[in-house]
């Protein structure tokens, strides 16, 4: 029998949470009731496996233990009857610890409670919080210290969107097909959103694989959604190259600088798999685009032999589905490398992304390329003065890949 | 079902761009339209357009008395303009007559629920 310490137990609730959250959410039609049942299981779990062992399907005693625990509590309160009669009517199916009961109809209760969490009736903010908390099984704790807020603050948030769901009657049901483009794009926005915190802060690497992890459960879910598909392998594509982007000091690497060596094949078979599928679907959106880019990068051996010409086809492709200036700048910087900086320079300075760091730091690397030096290092300062985190600050300061 | 109000506000002195008559007469007909399909789905629970804020009064308490003073309650540039009250089996049900109301009328509406439909 394996060992089951604590932090085996605490790696089972990250995994284990959100499905059975979502299942009580269901039955109880509650998130409070839901979320403190599945609390308590895992208290009296963490009391009870270190000793007698690992149950056969731990999460599906985690949800029988807090189905449990919540009627319990109703009975207990005995207050809302129509709660108690639902409650009764469970109590008398299948209530044994060691069923593993949830197996169908739950991955439905995660798809319908992240329809519920990203909702457009509730903010991007309420949004990210409440699937990191419900579904990706965060504390409140780690959630604000994820988006560096204090946590009264979070727990606030998270309150008032709890309230906002209940008063308001956001439904958990996961849209009907006419609805679902303008439902999906914020749970993509939402998953993608969770994996960039991870991206950009190292001290919260762990979002990273926690998005990867909502975004397989995505893909499962709705295998029929090109874009889920293509967020899922922008993700794969963007993790493979993660730990060489960073050096050991925590300073960035540049695509060009980074030890190619080092990048996780795996990751990058199973993501440039997914492109491939969606190029024979073709039905082409803003993720899978970005993951064709991606892979096309994981593709070559330097970064010299990179297909750059594919990458502009593919940059004109995502500009006419996504026209923001921030796309045309990630254009032009491949333009850059298929027609030289001139060209690329002409294009950026066009765009009007002045409070962008990333737009100060491709400018004074055109810049350099082109000799123009001393314009070069006023961009490289006032793309410094933008940078929205430490490593990137430090790098630009130090004049961008120049300086090494 | 729980009971929704579908707010329209104006604001002071932001003229929208006027409708000519023809599509004033349409966007009326279209509201009678579908009021009609709310009173016959049920949804309809109560509807109203008010006069503006020029034409409100506030009464309060001062000590003992009820004092009586002219203007609107709210000291802001945007005012309550009219309302839909609804009921509906959810919020998104709401959002969906929200979505035709304001098509029709070109002008954003707030949709709030009620804290009295307890399940209801």
């Amino acid at each position: 029998m394996p060992v089951v310490d604590e932090a085996a137990v605490g790696r089972i609730f990250r995994e284990e949470s959100g499905r059975s959250v979502a299942a009580l959410i269901r039955v109880f039609g509650d998130i409070d009731v839901a979320e403190d049942a599945v609390q308590e299981a895992f208290a009296v779990a963490l009391r009870t496996w270190p000793g007698g062992g690992l149950p056969p399907n731990p999460g599906g005693w985690i949800t029988t233990t807090a189905r449990r625990r919540a009627i319990d509590r109703l009975r207990r309160e005995a207050r809302e009857r129509e709660l108690l009669s639902k409650a009764a009517a469970l109590a008398l199916g299948t209530d044994d610890p060691g069923m593993p009961d949830e197996v169908g109809p739950v991955q439905d209760d995660r798809l319908r409670l992240i329809f519920t969490c990203c909702h457009p009736a509730l903010s991007t903010e309420a949004q990210v919080a409440l699937t990191l908390r419900l579904l990706g099984g965060l504390s409140t704790k780690e959630v604000a210290r994820s988006f560096l807020v204090a946590e009264p603050t979070m727990a606030q948030r998270l309150v008032r969107a709890k309230h906002k769901i209940k008063a308001a009657r956001i439904p958990y049901r996961v849209p009907e097909d006419h609805e679902l483009p303008g439902r999906l794009r914020p749970v993509l926005a939402v998953v993608y959103l969770v994996y960039n915190a991870g991206l950009t802060s190292p001290a919260e690497q762990g979002l990273c694989p926690e998005a990867i992890r909502l975004a397989r459960t995505l893909a499962t879910l709705m295998p029929d959604e090109p874009e889920v598909a293509g967020l899922l392998a922008l993700l794969l594509l963007t993790e493979s190259r993660r730990p060489s982007r960073i050096r050991s000091d925590g300073s960035l690497l540049l695509l060009g600088e980074q030890d190619r060596s080092r990048w996780d094949r795996a990751l990058i078979e199973e993501g440039q798999a997914i492109v491939r599928r969606c190029l024979r679907r073709n039905e082409p959106g803003v993720y899978q685009l970005q993951a064709a880019i991606n892979a096309v990068h994981a593709d070559a051996a330097t970064f010299e032999r990179t297909d750059w010409p594919q990458i502009v086809a593919l940059y004109d492709q995502l500009l006419t589905l996504a026209p923001t200036p921030v796309v045309a700048l990630n254009r032009a910087i491949a333009i850059g490398e298929v027609h030289g900086p001139a060209a690329a320079l002409a294009l950026v300075d066009e765009l009007d992304l002045d409070t962008y760091h990333a737009f100060h730091a491709t400018r004074a690397d055109l810049l350099r390329r082109l000799g123009r030096n001393s314009e070069a290092t006023a961009a490289y300062e006032r793309a410094a003065a933008l940078a929205p985190t430490d490593a990137e600050r430090d790098f630009l300061r130090l004049g961008g890949r120049d300086a090494r | 079902m729980t009971k929704y109000m579908l707010s329209v506000h104006s604001v002071e002195g932001e003229a929208r761009t006027p409708m000519t008559d023809e599509e004033m007469q349409q966007s009326h007909k279209q509201l009678g339209v579908l009021e009609h399909e709310m009173k016959s789905s049920g949804a309809w629970v109560f509807s109203g357009r008010l006069h503006g804020p020029d034409t409100a009064t506030v009464v309060r308490m001062s000590g003992n008395e009820a004092l009586t003073t002219d203007g609107p309650f709210v000291e802001s540039r945007e005012h309550l303009g009219g309302f839909y009250i609804i009921e509906a089996q959810d919020l998104d049900a709401a959002l969906a007559l929200a979505s035709k109301v304001t098509e029709i009328i070109k002008a954003p509406i707030e949709v709030r629920p009620f804290a009295d439909t307890s399940g209801a």
